[in-house]
């Protein structure tokens, strides 16, 4: 019992490093065609997540493997229900993966072009969808006794649905923004912070529309009402997202980032902790829903899991945290020229 | 259309196109490790240009595998969840295993290999290559026992209606997945060798960066000479295993139909899988099949009479992809001691150069083939005696997954033509393209002075 709660939450926090990290490079990707001006800032955006995003996307990797090896059942009623979501979302990584290599290959406006619309497109189904399919998973999907999905793709863009959407885009805008702002200077800079301070304004009233649609989407404040002491984590998902624009403002950027990141985890576990112990509700009848308790894996499959999670998973954010602070400091126009090639 | 047809159409599409990609990774990262060791031990410019130019094309095709990656990972869930849930217990616990502990190590160094050429000194910038080897090669060995398990499931009892692991050890130490891991391993090493070989003949052939491309060249020689034999000899090893734990491929493998002791070996045969007889059979050693599969002239070997129709693979596929296998198999280290006995002529070699240009195919077939072989000749079960493949597909409609195989071949089509493309133009340009805009100094090819 308590292994499969410990592996509800850590199910959660692996998809909520996901969003915190490859988070950024989907906001940045994002903000590509806005604020870049000219091929260097272009290229100068691109170096500002160049050597983490593949490592940053290995989380969805992980989260999605935890998945299939902690709760099978849900990773497979899971991935097949949302079947087309989830063939965009991967189609977009693909795109976005080879337009990061490709685009710098050929020395012509026309193919950089193309590369640099794979990267928007890229980017911005992924922001958009991963808050769609979340906001679905929250209010729950019609999924009958035998995992089976009534639905179809436009069932999962009803209205909460694409609130999460507009969140998660919102998230990462703002997230994408300030990694920016810490990582150039001059004009570029100067136009993330601008970016920054516009989308917060736009993502505080999503969020806060999202935490009122919640209570009459879903059923994700019964553990909270139940529990009183858990608002506390709403608190602090509002004081991280106050802490951005503080931060901001303070013109302090690594810090409004770290806000920033908590927030997007708060906000996923804003979700999680509502959906305990559901995994994925089912709106046609409650005990359809598949819980912590009847779609895991063995007792022993877990504790196996768990171990090999416990040793390396701090092994790898040692590693990736290292990673980070090799590249910290501002990407300047004479960087561009020592990127190894 | 048919579900399972549709959906398997598209598992094949997507991994064997992933699979273009991941043997060259594996290979080339070590041989661009030992280029950078070299360089780093000896000082010598030449090695820093051979690690950056083979380092480019490396690039190109390791982000070309990771995307391929990603969809795999996720296609057991969309596409084959009946699957994905009745043996998502061991499964699962081996894709999550080997991203936590492999893919993450392989994915963080690359960034750092690619970005960190002024930020790491050079012993560590070599040793980071050496790593993303190392890490590419344990991604392979939990793929591997994940597949092995597949073909051979150990360690596993049925409980609450799937199958649940009860010895973590007995399927990671599964004598198939480890016999299956080193012939994988050792092919992509004997493709990379070839790869490498065949971009430096184009180049000697062209008399150009002659010292340069002589070198790169020596270097896969030795690299695909030692593996071409090991996986031959792997093979081997792993067709006798194949022969005790699954006969209905082996059987299929060799057309052979009904059970005998000193079984023949066809040299070529077409199977008529209706009438369960071969039509046409060429080139028969008596006891050669019983020999190879049991190792004993005088072996029984079951024929495919022995299964029930429903339970045989499809005989002809099975039987040809062996066929191409084999047959490249034997070719490749015969071209290797060729190019050993003229590794010190190579320039004036130009025959033999032709050759291997144009051989640069022959290892990415022999290797899908070998993928074919053993996928196909598992069927009609998904994993080996427990779950027929038509049990596992997902109950999704048959609309999404044609649109989404639509999708695979469309996208895939163009990105592998653009990927291998970009691949050839910075081949054929040779080491010039990557001195252009990146460090200050020049490397010169010492060829050229």
């Amino acid at each position: 019992m308590e292994l499969q709660i410990i592996w509800f939450f850590l199910w959660g926090l692996l998809w909520a490093i996901f969003f915190m990290t490859d988070g950024f490079d989907f906001g940045i990707g994002i903000l590509f065609p806005f604020i870049g001006k000219d091929d260097d800032e272009k290229r100068i955006m691109l170096n500002a997540m160049g050597p983490l995003w593949d490592g940053n996307e290995v989380w969805l990797i992980t989260a999605g493997g935890v998945t299939f090896a902690a709760f099978p059942t849900v990773y497979a009623v899971m991935f097949s229900s949302l079947y087309s979501a989830l063939m965009l979302i991967l189609f977009a990584l693909i795109l976005r993966g080879v337009a990061f290599e490709f685009r710098d290959q050929v020395d012509d406006p026309a193919w950089c072009k193309i590369w640099d619309t794979c990267i928007f497109i890229g980017s911005v189904t992924p922001a958009v969808l991963f808050g769609v399919a979340f906001a679905n998973i929250f209010q729950g999907i019609p999924i009958d006794g035998d995992g089976l999905y009534h639905g179809s793709l436009f069932t999962l863009l009803n209205p909460y649905g694409l609130l999460g959407g507009a969140l998660f885009l919102c998230l990462f805008l703002v997230h994408g923004a300030l990694w920016l702002a810490i990582k150039t200077e001059g004009e570029l800079h100067e136009r993330a912070v601008q970016m920054a301070n516009r989308v917060w304004g736009i993502l505080l009233i999503v969020a806060v529309l999202f935490l009122f649609a919640s209570r009459f989407a879903t059923q994700l404040y019964d553990n909270y009402i139940a529990n009183p002491g858990l608002f506390l984590v709403i608190g602090l998902n509002v004081l991280a997202l106050l802490g951005t624009k503080i931060f901001l403002a303070k013109k302090a950027y690594f810090k409004a980032w770290f806000a920033s990141a908590l927030t997007i985890v708060l906000c996923t576990f804003f979700g999680i902790i509502g959906l305990f112990p559901k995994l994925l509700p089912s709106t046609l009848r409650a005990d359809y829903s598949l819980t912590a308790y009847n779609s895991s894996s063995s007792p022993l499959t877990l504790k196996i899991m768990l171990i090999v999670v416990i040793i390396f998973i701090p092994i790898v954010i040692a590693y990736q945290v290292w990673t980070y602070n090799l590249f910290k400091g501002k990407i300047t126009k004479e960087d561009l020229g020592y990127e190894g090639y | 259309m048919d579900i399972v047809l549709l959906s398997r159409l598209q598992f094949a599409a997507a991994t064997m196109f992933h699979f273009l990609f991941v043997p060259l990774t594996l290979g080339l990262s070590i041989l661009i490790a030992y280029m950078e060791t070299k360089y780093v031990r000896t000082g010598d410019e030449i090695y820093l240009s051979m690690t950056k130019f083979w380092g480019r094309i490396f690039l190109i095709n390791f982000v070309l595998g990771v995307v391929t990656g990603i969809t795999l990972e996720f296609q057991f869930g969309t596409n084959w969840s009946r699957y994905s849930a009745y043996v998502g217990d061991i499964f699962g616990s081996l894709l999550a295993i080997e991203a936590t502990v492999a893919f993450f190590l392989e994915s963080t160094l690359i960034g750092i290999w690619v970005f960190g050429w002024k930020k790491i000194s050079k012993k560590a910038h070599a040793a980071v290559m050496w790593l993303i080897a190392a890490a590419g090669t344990m991604s392979g060995i939990w793929i591997l026992i994940a597949n092995g398990w597949m073909q051979h499931p150990v360690g596993y009892a049925i409980r609450n209606g799937r199958a649940e692991m009860v010895d973590f050890a007995a399927v990671v130490f599964n004598k198939f997945a480890i016999l299956e891991f080193f012939h994988t391993v050792f092919a992509a090493y004997v493709l990379s060798a070839f790869f490498v070989m065949g971009i430096s003949a184009y180049h000697l052939l062209k008399k150009q960066h002659i010292e340069f491309f002589t070198r790169s060249f020596r270097i896969a020689l030795v690299f695909g000479l030692i593996f071409s034999i090991a996986v031959a000899v792997e093979g081997d090893m792993h067709g006798v295993h194949v022969a005790e734990v699954q006969p209905a491929k082996l059987a299929a493998m060799e057309a052979h139909w009904e059970t005998t002791t000193r079984a023949p070996l066809h040299l070529f045969a077409i199977p008529d899988e209706e009438n369960e007889k071969n039509l046409i059979e060429i080139g028969s050693i008596p006891g050669l099949l019983s020999l190879l599969s049991h190792h004993d002239l005088d072996a029984e070997v079951r024929g495919l009479k022995d299964f029930p129709k429903e339970e045989r693979p499809p005989v002809f596929i099975t039987l040809f992809a062996f066929r191409i296998m084999v047959g490249l198999g034997t070719l490749f280290p015969i071209l290797m001691i060729i190019g050993w006995f003229r590794r010190n002529r190579l320039p004036e070699s130009t025959n033999y150069l032709k050759v291997m240009l144009f051989a640069i195919p022959l290892p990415y077939i022999a290797i899908e083939m070998g993928w074919v072989l053993a996928e196909v000749g598992r069927q009609p079960w998904i994993v080996y005696g427990l779950m027929k493949t038509s049990d596992a597909v997902s109950p999704v409609a048959v609309s999404q997954v044609l649109v989404s195989l639509i999708a695979f071949i469309v996208v895939y089509g163009i990105l592998g033509a653009t990927g291998f493309w970009l691949i050839a133009k910075t081949a054929k340009k040779g080491p010039d393209s990557v001195s252009a805009n990146n460090e200050p100094q020049t490397v010169t090819d010492k060829s050229e002075v």
